[in-house]
């Protein structure tokens, strides 16, 4: 394929803090970014967790 | 895009076609407020999957109260309507905006990108299935996640740990490892989680902080710790906070009686049958990959592993089989949270690698409305109080804070959010902030460390200047320490707005600056860390200099074989090494160190010098630091006195030379942990264990009558690496266990190696004659970090390492702006992880390469001239080197005069200099004296 017919945009499956990440690095990086979730509301697992080692953040 | 799942794709990489099936919410997210009145009346009770089902929720809800988007949705699956129509309904009723749409339908998305993210995640294994650890029959077992929820503030009991069963408060807990793990038995999953261990301990010491005095135990076969800090936080649990290790897999639970105690049978280290008694069993599930997510991987053709789990190449660790459509996080294997974070920003890296020509074709900026000019506008201030549920109206009295705000001077608008942050309220508050024409707020909520960000875009977006807002965190310093006092708490956040209000009342409008940024980058090292990060911001489009010390590319994959599944290393950084010199926008300076740099986010200029003091000098937006580790030369076991006694990776060279020593030893002796997990090294080397039991297959395997054993600590084949340990023993391996009051001896005698050694099962010292004995050493920091922290300030810990700006949330960038760091130099580790770091420093750092300036906060240290008299005091204080002082002929005498200059793009507004100024020579913007006084003044008034 040609370069130029590339699509600038990206669709990632799944909102967790992966996920999150990688929507935020792409969307700072100048790409249109679709993050698709299938629960409710991202987040993930770690948004359960009380605090997170080793700083003892809440994972808020 | 919630509630949505991918339901088809087509087409190629570069161009893919996916279908998206969004299912029924049946509440209108443009209407709800998510004020909660539909949850309030909905008769209906479901267990809280957020709670692990340790609490409920209504039919109607909310995952949880900061749940993005705040949106209310409905549980179809339970809500009575849906059971029959025209029953119930009361949310309907009850809903202030008129957002309930029962007839609500599923929605079908055609869309079109260039590329596919698999980050599904995990689910916690459901130990219900195998009856014997009592799950779903006893009340007292519960799962970790359960467990971890107790332990929450937000969950369902508040933090307070009582047993599920009776309410009684919780005394003694049991730990079970590898539920769900490590395990074909019980579960089929032979692999392990990778994260059990580590979260087992935080558990039991965060338990032992609710409950002075309760007693916690882990049962385990191996402690797992062998992240950064993991092994200290393991040492800390076992020596200052008590928590107990227990080396045995318990096989069941049971009940006594009807009391809700359960008993374990178990043999301990000593051999002996112990039967012990516990208020509270928690079971440290695994991870694991769900029918639902193997089924998108059928649907996308992505190749999974046997443990079902994406395959990927250790050089490739976010890409899957199928060519532009990557993964991170636990889809391609159990991990944790840094490292998912890690693999979120590689998958950007990898993604920008395939699409970067068509960068840009279709983002989008956020504009703004013109900003107001206030400067002549007189003070009118709006404060916006805060319930953040009930973290902060559950304490202190939210609505006599709000009537007192609209007291003080200058206040010409109050009101009350459930949650200020909320999608919903931030447009109110622009709306509000508009039609009253305010032009200072205060948010009395939370900590501007987390929100202020998101306060000063509500501004912008309602015209304001960003600096003209003041957060009066009335929730961390005062709900959450004063909840016992609710009366004094509520006084408190009365003072707080107070001062708030103050210091905002004096706030100027204050301009971000913008520095252009060099569109290239800097790579340090050109090991495969490096070489990866290098290759990756080249094929994104971006010039890249790597400077490597030595004369070759390849750092220490010279020395390495195969990666745990076997790929050759040697092959694929040959390969890699080929890529990077071919690539026309790679700069390699070999025989280059760094000896000098200046500079900062988007400027940097570095000066590299080879030893006969060649320099060159490279001007670079951003810098990665790939500096690499290197194996330790061990100081025990004899070794450089005994000539049979190797360490791995001598013994590896030998070994693949066919050297005569080497073929014909018979008994070969692995020992593990030298150099690591001791002393002032008081880390997991990480790799070792994989390393020895790959050596010991292949020596079985060369010839199966050789005796082969491993003396270790803990057996850390983590993730999918545990098939290897299993394969081990079913050759014959034979594995012994040791403690460190009990290490290993190597002694000579009569020309024959005798390795000596406590045998736990037999519970007898064992004479090993050895023909070999290879050392595990440990990976140690490189020594050039020292010189790079002093280059570049940016810090090392205490084991030489470099240090993340954040554990889990930023684990490849330095606390300075523009630099990142990746491979052994931030931690041992294994290649693909290396790999996958060494991208993710990239994709940060693409993040600013691809942008042509950098806009920075605008509260900077600035000098007043008319006080400064150059003291230079600031300076010496100064820890960002942003202060130089200028000399000039200005004085009418002819007096030379002195003054500082701050550079702006270096000052991060601490303040530590406007402390020290004893002239006032020198103020922070947005911290000046007059507001400070003011706060103090407000403070003191009443």
């Amino acid at each position: 394929m040609l370069d130029t017919q590339k699509v600038g945009s990206v669709m990632i499956v799944g909102g967790g803090i992966t996920g999150m990440q990688a929507a935020l690095d792409l969307a700072d990086s100048g790409y249109y970014v679709y993050l698709v979730e299938r629960s409710g509301a991202i987040g993930g697992a770690m948004a359960q967790l009380d605090k997170t080692f080793p700083t003892n953040d809440c994972s808020m | 895009m919630t509630l949505s799942e991918l339901a088809g794709i087509s087409g190629d990489v570069g161009d893919f076609q996916v279908t998206v099936k969004e299912h029924p919410r049946y509440v209108d997210m443009d209407k709800c407020i998510a004020c909660g009145e539909c949850a309030a009346k909905c008769p209906k009770k479901v267990d809280s999957e957020y709670d692990a089902a340790t609490g409920k929720r209504k039919a109607i809800y909310v995952k949880y109260a900061q749940a993005v988007p705040l949106k209310y949705q409905i549980d179809a699956d339970n809500c009575i309507r849906f059971k029959k129509a025209g029953a119930c309904g009361f949310c309907e009723k009850v809903c202030p905006a008129g957002a309930i749409n029962f007839d609500d339908t599923e929605k079908i998305h055609q869309i079109n990108v260039g590329a596919v993210i698999l980050s599904p995640g995990f689910e916690s294994f459901d130990p219900s299935a195998a009856g014997v650890w009592g799950y779903g029959r006893y009340p007292n077992v519960v799962t970790a996640m359960q467990f971890e929820r107790y332990l929450s503030a937000s969950g369902p009991t508040e933090g307070h740990l009582v047993r599920p069963s009776d309410g009684k408060e919780i005394t003694k807990v049991a730990f079970l490892q590898c539920v769900g793990s490590r395990d074909e038995n019980k579960c089929g999953n032979a692999y392990c989680s990778s994260v059990c261990c580590m979260y087992a301990i935080k558990e039991a010491v965060m338990a032992k902080d609710h409950v002075p005095g309760l007693r916690t135990s882990i049962f385990m076969m191996d402690m797992r710790t062998h992240g950064k800090d993991f092994d200290r936080y393991y040492q800390r649990a076992k020596d200052e906070s008590g928590v107990r290790f227990v080396r045995c897999r318990v096989h069941g639970v049971e009940p006594e009686g009807e009391s809700g105690d359960l008993r374990l049978h178990y043999i301990n280290e000593e051999g002996r049958q112990v039967e012990e008694y516990f208020d509270l069993v928690v079971l440290s599930v695994g991870l694991q990959i769900p029918d639902h997510i193997k089924a998108l991987a059928d649907l996308t053709g992505v190749r999974l592993t046997n443990d079902r789990f994406a395959a990927t190449s250790d050089f490739s660790p976010v890409s899957t089989s199928k060519k532009g459509i990557f993964t991170c996080g636990a889809f391609a294997g159990p991990k944790d949270i840094p490292q998912s974070v890690m693999e979120g920003s590689a998958a950007a890296a990898a993604v920008a690698d395939v699409l970067a020509p068509a960068r840009g074709q279709l983002s989008q900026e956020k504009t703004f409305p013109q900003e107001r000019d206030v400067v002549n506008e007189e003070e009118k201030i709006g404060v916006f109080v805060c319930h953040c549920g009930s973290n902060i109206a559950g304490v202190v009295d939210v609505e006599a804070v709000a009537d007192y705000a609209q007291t003080l001077p200058g206040v010409v608008h109050t009101e009350r959010n459930l949650f200020s942050c909320s999608q919903d309220t931030q447009e109110q508050m622009v709306q509000t902030i508009k039609s009253k024409g305010l032009n200072r707020v205060v948010v009395a909520a939370c900590t501007p460390r987390t929100h202020e960000p998101l306060f000063r875009e509500t501004l912008k977006a309602a015209g304001l200047n960003e600096y003209l807002v003041e957060m009066a965190n009335i929730r961390n310093q005062n709900s959450w320490v004063h909840s016992a006092d609710p009366k004094s708490a509520t006084a408190k956040a009365k003072d707080l707005v107070r001062m708030a209000v103050a210091k905002v009342a004096r706030q100027i409008s204050l301009q971000p600056i913008s520095v252009p940024i060099i569109q290239k980058g800097l790579v340090i090292g050109g090991g495969i860390a490096g070489m990866a990060a290098a290759l990756n911001m080249a094929e994104q489009g971006f010039e890249v200099h790597l400077v490597e010390k030595t004369e070759s590319l390849g750092g220490n994959a010279v020395y390495l074989g195969h990666t745990w599944s076997g790929e050759s290393i040697q092959d694929r950084a040959k390969k890699l090494i080929d890529q990077v010199q071919k690539n026309e926008r790679i700069i390699i300076h070999k025989g280059f160190e760094v000896r000098q740099a200046e500079g900062f986010v988007g400027n940097f200029s570095t000066t590299i010098a080879t030893r006969d003091g060649l320099t060159k000098t490279i001007e670079h937006g951003v810098g990665v630091v790939a500096t690499g580790g290197r194996a330790l030369r061990p100081k025990e076991y004899g070794y450089g006195r005994i000539p049979n006694v190797l360490t791995a990776l001598e013994f590896d060279r030998l070994f693949k030379l066919k050297e005569q020593h080497a073929v014909k030893a018979k008994t070969v002796v692995f020992i593990q942990c030298v150099g690591s997990r001791e002393g002032d090294r008081m880390y997991c080397s990480k790799v070792c264990c994989t390393h020895s039991v790959q050596s010991a297959i292949d020596l079985k395997q060369e010839d199966a009558s050789r005796m082969v054993y491993i003396l270790y600590r803990d057996m850390r084949t983590y993730g999918q690496r545990e098939t290897l340990y299993k394969k081990a023993r079913e050759l014959g391996v034979i594995f012994i266990n040791y403690e460190t009051h009990g290490k290993p001896t190597v002694e000579v005698e009569h020309k024959q190696v005798n390795v000596g050694v406590w045998d736990h099962v037999l519970h007898r010292p064992l004479r090993i004659k050895a023909d070999m004995v290879v050392l595990a050493t440990a990976i140690v920091a490189n020594p050039d970090a020292e010189k790079l922290n002093k280059i570049y300030k940016v810090s090392i810990d205490g084991d030489g390492f470099f240090q993340e700006a954040h554990a889990k949330l930023r684990p490849v960038d330095f606390a300075t702006d523009g630099l990142f760091v990746a491979g052994l130099a931030h931690y041992p580790k294994p290649v693909e992880e290396s790999v996958a770091q060494a991208l993710a420093a990239s994709g940060r750092a693409a993040t600013l390469l691809s942008r042509s300036a950098v806009s920075l906060d605008a509260v900077k240290a600035e000098p007043d001239l008319r006080y400064c008299d150059g003291c230079a005091l600031c300076i010496d204080v100064c820890p960002y080197h942003a202060i130089e002082l200028v000399e000039v002929e200005a004085d009418e005498a002819g007096q030379p005069h002195r003054y500082i200059k701050v550079n702006k793009a270096q000052c991060k507004g601490c303040g530590l200099c406007q402390g020290t100024c004893p002239k006032r020579g020198v103020v922070v913007q947005g911290f000046t004296m007059e507001q400070i006084s003011s706060q103090i003044e407000a403070a003191l008034a009443i």
